[in-house]
């Protein structure tokens, strides 16, 4: 069995608003054959019950977490059920899962999640963050987005978008909701869930902190306007009225050692700012282009990928920050990028 | 322990390397870690220096952060060197600082 068991089990974060259809897609998604020797674990809070009988796979490696909201118990419990989950595969007691779903309450900060997982000593050692995979209802997202931070963070570090009951809604309103959401996160691939299937292998694939090409190339193609997402949204009062997304690009290799003195100073102060971090990083010394991703104070370790994804070989880093200036920051990483010619032992 | 680097374990942060494969393995060997690690507190401490603070190494396992006055910190990585450094000192240490931005522009001209 032990070779069954991968070194770094992935995680998946199942998030999204209330009613947005998370179980509905996790029931598909079950159903699937690359979610097979998946183990799930779902927490009870207010729809809870529901979720629980509403799901039709309810086997060993479901875990029910009984004490209310994720983010709230996220140190405890939720540490405390990976954990018993991975003891008894190790001693046999459940199937041998190779991949862990985790559906959040739709009330949830995804933050605190990843960070159990991306931090916990023992965690750590034994899983990995995949995708974060967000549904999103066409219906009441603008609604969602005005009044309730948390769905705006549910957005905004997703790597998978899922958009569902555009059956439901009106033509327009479903071109206003995909506008919010590409003002908040322009790059995650987004599927409607109630007009196409969602393949399920593409929820998961690239989950290893990757970029594909495509994602960059995608938020590109916007970057003539992308300093301008924000700036069209003037109602002080909503939670996404502050949200902008913008791209940088650096033809010059960038020097490693600077980019991550700046990087953590940078997230240090205006971690919970910065929702996401993500980019391809031509790095000095380095033939192949260096993948890092970030969600707020969370850095991922950065991937090495096998090579560029087309022939401009430059640096493109993505970010998704609340109330910061696009300007200042590119300004300050490009003051910063200079510690590297000021270092004369500098070895490429 | 390495006996070579004296580098006790290995720093999972992710500005180093990190034992899983795919990993960002700049430093894989003791003389590269080394070596980073004297660019990185060569580095911050252009930096530091804008908050009257400096940066050592200490065994090629932690860092010491000083004040001017003497007052001193172990840091264990990049992460943990600036909420050190902001208690230390008492002053933000914001690298959009358009103060701090200039001054670094003047240093590389």
């Amino acid at each position: 069995m032990a070779e069954l068991i991968p070194d770094f089990t992935p995680v998946n974060l199942l998030t999204g608003f209330l009613g947005s259809g998370k179980t509905t897609l996790l029931q598909r998604l079950l159903a699937d054959d690359d979610f097979a020797d998946c183990a799930v674990l779902i927490n009870e809070f207010g729809e809870v019950g529901l979720d629980h009988h509403l799901l039709e796979r309810i086997d060993d490696t479901m875990v029910l977490l009984q004490s209310g909201c994720l983010c709230c118990t996220i140190r405890g419990e939720l540490s405390d059920a990976i954990k018993d989950l991975h003891e008894k595969r190790a001693r046999g007691e459940v199937p041998a899962f190779r991949r862990l779903v985790i559906e959040s309450t739709g009330l949830a900060d995804p933050f605190p999640i990843l960070s159990t997982i991306h931090s916990d000593p023992v965690l750590k050692h034994h899983f990995r963050l995949g995708n974060v995979i967000t549904t999103v209802d066409a219906v009441n997202i603008l609604a969602q987005l005005a009044l309730q931070e948390e769905s705006v963070k549910q957005i905004a570090v997703s790597d998978r978008l899922i958009l569902t009951k555009t059956d439901l809604a009106d033509a327009e309103t479903v071109v206003h909701a995909l506008e919010r959401i590409r003002a908040i996160n322009p790059a995650a691939p987004l599927w409607r869930g109630a007009e196409e299937k969602v393949p399920a292998w593409a929820l998961i694939s690239f989950d290893d902190s990757q970029i594909t090409a495509s994602h960059i190339g995608v938020f590109d193609e916007k970057r003539g306007h992308s300093h301008d997402h924000g700036h069209h949204h003037h109602d002080k009062n909503r939670h996404d009225a502050h949200i902008r997304a913008f791209a940088l690009t650096f033809d010059q290799a960038l020097d490693w050692t600077a980019f991550g003195i700046w990087l953590t100073m940078l997230l240090n102060r205006h971690g919970n700012d910065i929702l996401r971090v993500k980019g391809i990083l031509d790095v000095m010394g380095s033939e192949v282009p260096v993948a890092v991703h970030g969600v707020q104070h969370l850095v991922h370790p950065p991937v090495h990928m096998s090579a560029w994804p087309d022939e401009k070989r430059q640096s493109r880093i993505v970010f998704i920050v609340r109330g910061l200036d696009p300007m200042q920051i590119e300004r300050s990483l490009r003051a910063f990028s200079g510690l590297g010619e000021m270092t004369p032992a500098r070895v490429a | 322990m390495c006996a070579l680097c004296g580098v006790l374990g290995g720093s999972d942060h992710w500005t180093d390397s990190a034992a899983r494969p795919g990993v960002f393995t700049r430093n894989t060997d003791s003389f590269s870690r080394r070596r980073e690690r004297m660019l990185r507190v060569t580095q911050a401490n252009h930096i530091l220096k804008h908050f009257g603070m400096s940066l050592s190494d200490w065994q090629g396992a932690s860092y010491l952060l000083s004040t001017v006055t003497g007052k001193t910190e172990i840091v264990d990585n990049l992460t943990h060197l600036w909420v050190e450094a902001e208690k230390l000192s008492g002053r933000v240490c914001d690298p959009l600082d358009t103060g701090l931005i200039e001054r670094m522009e003047r240093l590389h001209g």
